[in-house]
């Protein structure tokens, strides 16, 4: 797997939390598949130079989302997906990224349809979940 | 064995009339990377140097390894690593002399782990101390410190005056050390980035005065800006306990608050703006924030509330 992950120190997220997005994108994306093991804590930390307990963080708080799950003994796996956040919280995420993504775009002028069309476009890079809640 | 390998009890200095550490309790888990934060002068090497039994408290007390530290015995001593600031060695010596000479003084002296440290730090055994660079004497420094695989690592600055490369060298020594789960280090810097990258918890000590205790995480969860924003002249600011500051300009208005309750934010939030955004900080601007000139007021972190 030639996966590679990368931390910046000094940025408002914290390192736990760039491990976090990095691993649920490469997911997304398809970079990662299912059933596909993940460096240990021990292997990520030393190549990223972070404290362990930073690693296991984010493995942790990935397998509450469903996102890997441990193997008693082998280490974590890539899970396959299943939706393990309630709705209230899927809306409120969803929102937080909307609004993100707004503060981001809104001054660059383009039609609301036209940004949703781009979207749409882009999508296409990321792998649909095989079984989302309807 | 105690689960604090380091434990004061109301430890106070003065030197003269001034008070330079003032009542510190202060507590270091066993197997944590604790990092010492506080801006010069803020009496961090004072605190080191009474854990250490060095200068007596005038106050107070300290324990480490569980003995009160005025009456450390040699055996405590060989269980405890120091590593004082700036980075002193024996000119006179070379590497191996200054490593030969340490090593009479510690029953373990485990030499593989002081050749790795110096290959680490790219140093020849026969060079003479004096002639090494800074970093270089650093990592002699530290090869020294770590050989005789200490319980307790005590690093007064280590990373001062330091380029990148020899940093991230210190900063894998550090974990490296930490492989086993019964090794502590507690490190004073002035380096955020290197205590985000190593640091379990933090404290703050703020002109002698223990300002925050806690995990890292807690530190950044508990520091929070947020940025509000309103037509016209905008809303009077409510009177929260603790404000670290606020910053108004046309159309908007920041503030950074630490500790907020759930009272607090819901003040916050029923202001009568436009919008109001919570937009994260670095852990840099967290920590000026909290210790700068604006942040006054003293407060803890309600803390040792476990991270998951």
């Amino acid at each position: 797997m030639a996966l590679l992950f990368e931390v910046h120190t000094g940025s408002p997220s914290p390192i736990y939390e760039q491990i976090e997005t990095q691993i649920r994108r490469a997911v997304a994306a398809g970079r990662l598949s299912i059933g596909e093991q993940l460096p240990s804590v021990r292997t990520l930390a030393e190549q990223l130079t972070v404290n362990p307990n930073t690693v296991a963080r984010a493995y942790a708080e990935l397998t509450t989302e469903g996102v890997i799950e441990s193997q008693q003994g082998r280490g974590f796996f890539v899970a396959k997906r299943r939706q393990t956040l309630s709705e209230e919280e899927r809306l409120r995420r969803l929102d937080e990224a909307g609004r993100r993504f707004l503060d981001d775009t809104v001054f660059l002028d383009f039609p609301l349809p036209e940004l949703l069309r781009r979207l749409e476009d882009l999508s296409t890079e990321y792998t649909k979940p095989p079984n989302h809640n309807p | 064995m105690s689960e604090y390998v380091i434990e004061t009890q109301g430890l106070t200095r003065y030197f003269g009339r001034h008070c330079v550490v003032n009542e510190l309790n202060l507590r270091v888990s066993r197997g944590s990377i604790f990092g010492f934060l506080g801006r010069n002068g803020a009496g961090k090497s004072t605190t080191i140097r009474m854990l250490l039994g060095m200068i007596e408290p005038t106050r107070g007390s300290a324990r480490m390894l569980g003995r009160d530290s005025r009456e450390l015995t040699p055996d405590d001593r060989a269980r405890i690593g120091y590593l004082p600031e700036g980075h002193h060695v024996y000119g006179w010596m070379t590497v191996e002399e200054c490593g030969k000479f340490q090593s009479e003084f510690y029953p373990k002296w485990n030499d593989e782990v002081f050749r790795a440290v110096l290959s680490h730090f790219r140093l020849d055994m026969k060079n003479k101390a004096g002639n090494l660079s800074r970093g270089q004497r650093a990592g002699l420094c530290l090869a020294l410190v770590l050989a005789p695989e200490p319980e307790l690592l005590i690093l007064d600055d280590p990373a001062l005056g330091l380029d990148p490369v020899a940093r991230r060298s210190l900063i894998q020594s550090m974990l490296y050390v930490t492989r086993r789960a019964d090794r502590t280090i507690l490190f004073s810097s002035h380096l955020l980035s290197d205590v985000e990258r190593v640091a379990d918890e933090i404290c703050v000590l703020d002109r002698g005065v223990l300002r925050a205790s806690c995990h890292l995480d807690t530190f950044r969860r508990q520091v929070r800006q947020f940025l509000l924003r309103y037509d016209g002249e905008g809303p009077a600011l409510p009177d929260l306990p603790g404000l670290l500051e606020s910053f108004r300009t046309e159309g908007e208005l920041s503030i950074i608050v630490a500790n907020l309750d759930s009272d607090g934010e819901a003040r916050l939030r029923a202001l009568p703006v436009r919008s109001i955004e919570e937009v994260p900080l670095s852990l840099e601007d967290a920590f000026v924030s909290y210790v700068g000139e604006r942040g006054e007021k003293s407060f803890f972190t309600k803390d040792l509330e476990g991270v998951k």
